[in-house]
């Protein structure tokens, strides 16, 4: 039995018209009453219809989760908030560009290390490296947490995306 | 096809009408000049001048609040929608429908901070309900008929329109907008059956119920006040209404607790502490109606019916949720109850009520009267004895006074009382009296008053003096700023700080120099007298009523403190407020 105050993580998928200050609506919304926002994407995925998808991770208690979809769903240019993380199986994604600096056995091992990651070189000079991985945020952390004393000078993350299983939409 | 087109201020003007809307309160700056041109070539919609734009929101509100339309404001860019924010505050915390028209710089201006530039939608996205920048002229109908959709339906609030000068002046194709059917908004009405079911089920159960009911009935309109009316009478349930709420159930009618909360009565704060059964209907179990939430009614299964999903659950756990306007959801309540054969244990509930009468013989209301200085519960009491029966209807400012009128003014409808319940605006009060009167130009319109808080709009004297608006303004004048002297004197052992109302104007004087009728009453003899003469003065009226300046508002749930922990008048101990109580407002 999960106690009232445990707080837990949640990613909420949200579909949106696209139009000026949607975003805003929303990042202000979290600021506004002082909710998590530990990562959020945004971008269109219905050119046709107008419509956009962010995805935001948060955490909170069950109470603030209830209220966070509530408060979402009440803002006028919302079509649709869905929880994914407890409405089902879903996948979540993210990709990272991870630049790394060095020279000889450190320069191998990153790429050794890079390998066993399944990253892929989309930049190299004969003292660097630019990453490109995907997977779940704790794979990203990983693979950039080996980089550290390897070289380790620069991350650009997507933050999570992130889908239900089957055949269903949103 | 030339011939159709109109100026974007035009359609402004056109929509407007469509709307139903026949008056607007505003004020002229560059931006909306165009609009201005249009309104002085037509005579279907009246223009009230304010003062200052935030009372021009204000007086909206009094509009709508007193009439259940849509308030309408227009005001320029810059600081004419900067001024209006704490209006459209006011009015988003207290579910106020209104829409209000800002002026903007021309679009190819925006973000090159011209002259009276402001980023009015992104200052104002937080403090409306929903906000747009309009940036074709085409979409200047289509997004005002949208407005006031999104202003009245669901849970009602402010909704801002921006609109660049270029726009304005542009020409296009007016497009009415009688049927609005919006993509992503369409709030619910109508509750789930099943969940209604579940509250019968407990209603029917219930040994100490009480009915806790808000704003939101008044929102939903007179079929919600007289069902729900119908539906306290017909189960013999005790209610209890919060400050927004007053009037949505008659006062007259002893099933009526009086306003709990804060300063709400002993019989209806010990009720909603005890009772096993709380139904609230379109209220939002707001801090000032729940003291200590660890505290708040720990014994009640709650059933909440509210028209915005968001207020289920934010404060208080409830047991059963319904989503729906207050209308449809009684409707049905009532449908099942009728249908129903079981009903409460008529014994429990008569020893529920008997645990109430006692609670009420407490007399929490009751002050020490004095024959020398005027109390000034004594003189809202006796302003109420001489508006009783009348076509009346009052508003207030924020602070002690405010809570005197809700206990001792009385209202047996909805839609007469206006004070600012969730933001607690001082200076909400005049403005809004202004707006009450112009939508009823042959009512008695009362803004009870502080000589703190009237000071903070005072300007609008002048609106009232131009359209010779009879609006009566009673202060309550104690010297201080009483609310916060009060909880100076109970929290911060009587260190005064900055609340005393130094230099304060002569009223009577104040209110000549504006062309009003000004009267002042300072000996409990010459009381009844002076609320006479303001009663049959024509035009507006100051009334400098001098008060004690020591009184305190009781009764009172201090800050961090249970229902159950009122204190009931000055000779109640004071407990040390406790640390998490010191913090709280």
């Amino acid at each position: 039995m999960a106690d009232k105050n445990t707080v837990s993580r949640h990613t909420i998928s949200v579909l949106v018209e696209n139009e000026a200050g949607v975003l805003a609506r929303v990042i202000g919304l979290f600021s506004g009453r002082g909710y998590n926002i530990e990562s959020l994407t945004v971008a269109e995925v219905d050119a046709a219809n107008r419509l956009s998808r962010i995805t935001v991770v948060t955490s909170g208690t069950d109470m603030i989760i209830e209220q966070i979809k509530a408060q979402l769903d009440r803002l006028v240019p919302i079509h649709r908030v869905s929880d994914l993380t407890v409405e089902g199986p879903h996948l979540e994604r993210e990709l990272a560009l991870i630049k790394v600096r060095g020279n000889g056995e450190k320069r191998v091992e990153s790429l050794r290390i890079a390998d066993i990651f399944r990253a892929r070189v989309v930049d190299s000079t004969i003292e660097s490296f630019v990453f490109e991985m995907t997977g779940s945020s704790e794979k990203l952390n990983a693979f950039i947490n080996l980089m550290q004393p390897l070289g380790l000078v620069d991350v650009s993350r997507t933050g999570v995306v992130a889908i239900s299983r089957g055949p269903d939409a949103i | 096809m030339a011939t159709d087109q109109i100026t974007g201020a035009a359609c402004v003007i056109r929509a407007l009408v469509d709307q139903g809307v026949d008056v607007v309160f505003g004020y002229p700056g560059g931006a909306v000049l165009p609009i201005y041109d249009e309104l002085f070539q037509q005579n279907a919609l009246r223009h009230i001048l304010v003062r200052h734009e935030q009372a021009a929101v204000h007086a909206a509100e009094g509009y709508a609040r007193s009439t259940g339309k849509v308030g309408a404001v227009l005001v320029t860019s810059g600081p004419g929608a900067t001024n209006a924010v704490t209006g459209l505050t006011d009015a988003l915390m207290d579910s106020i429908p209104l829409v209000c028209l800002t002026g903007q710089v021309p679009t190819h201006m925006i973000g090159n901070d011209a002259f009276q530039e402001a980023d009015t939608t992104g200052i104002t996205r937080p403090c409306t309900k929903h906000n747009y920048l309009v940036k074709k002229v085409e979409d200047v109908s289509r997004v005002i008929h949208e407005a006031f959709y999104v202003a009245r339906s669901g849970r009602p609030g402010p909704v801002v329109v921006d609109l660049p000068k270029d726009i304005l002046q542009a020409k296009t194709v007016y497009r009415n907008g009688a049927a609005v059917k919006h993509r992503s908004y369409n709030p619910r009405v109508k509750g789930d059956m099943k969940r209604i079911e579940q509250a019968i089920e407990l209603i029917a159960k219930a040994k100490r119920p009480l009915f806790y009911c808000g704003g939101g009935i008044i929102n939903s309109g007179p079929k919600a006040t007289q069902l729900l009316t119908e539906f306290v009478r017909m189960t013999g349930f005790p209610i209890t209404l919060t400050l927004m709420g007053l009037g949505a159930f008659p006062a007259a009618d002893p099933h009526f607790l009086g306003m709990l909360g804060m300063h709400g009565t002993y019989e209806a704060n010990l009720a909603m502490h005890d009772c096993d059964v709380m139904i609230n209907i379109g209220a939002r179990f707001d801090d000032r109606v729940t003291g200590r939430l660890a505290a708040f009614s720990p014994g009640s299964k709650k059933i909440h019916v509210d028209i915005d999903p968001s207020s289920i659950n934010k404060n208080v756990a409830v047991d059963v949720s319904i989503v729906g306007d207050a209308a449809h959801v009684l409707e049905d309540m009532i449908k099942l109850w009728k249908a129903r054969q079981a009903r409460p244990e008529q014994k429990a509930i008569a020893s529920w009520w008997k645990q109430i009468e006692e609670w009420r013989g407490r007399e929490s209301l009751r002050f020490r009267n004095s024959d020398s200085i005027i109390k000034p519960q004594h003189a809202i009491k006796r302003l109420y004895e001489a508006i009783k029966g009348r076509d009346y209807y009052i508003t207030t400012e924020v602070g002690q006074h405010q809570m005197w009128a809700a206990q001792h003014i009385r209202f047996e409808e909805p839609k007469r009382w206006m004070t600012s319940g969730g933001l607690g605006t001082m200076g909400y009060g005049l403005p809004a009296a202004i707006g009450a009167q112009i939508a009823h130009p042959d009512s008695l319109v009362i803004d009870v008053a502080g000589e703190a808080s009237i000071l903070m709009n005072i300007q609008e004297l002048s609106t009232a003096a131009q359209y010779a608006l009879p609006v009566k303004i009673f202060i309550v004048n104690n010297q201080w700023m009483g609310m916060v002297r009060q909880w100076q004197e109970l929290l911060h052992g009587g260190r005064y700080s900055e609340s005393y109302s130094a230099s304060l104007p002569d009223f009577v004087k104040l209110a000549e120099a504006f062309g009003a009728t000004g009267l002042r009453a300072e000996k409990p003899a010459e009381l009844d007298e002076v609320i006479r003469l303001m009663i049959e003065t024509k035009g507006p009226v100051v009334v400098d009523c001098r008060v004690d300046q020591t009184e305190n508002c009781f009764p009172m749930i201090p800050s961090g403190a249970a229902h159950n922990e009122m204190l009931l008048g000055p000779e109640d101990e004071v407990k040390p407020v406790s640390e998490e109580g010191m913090v709280l407002v």
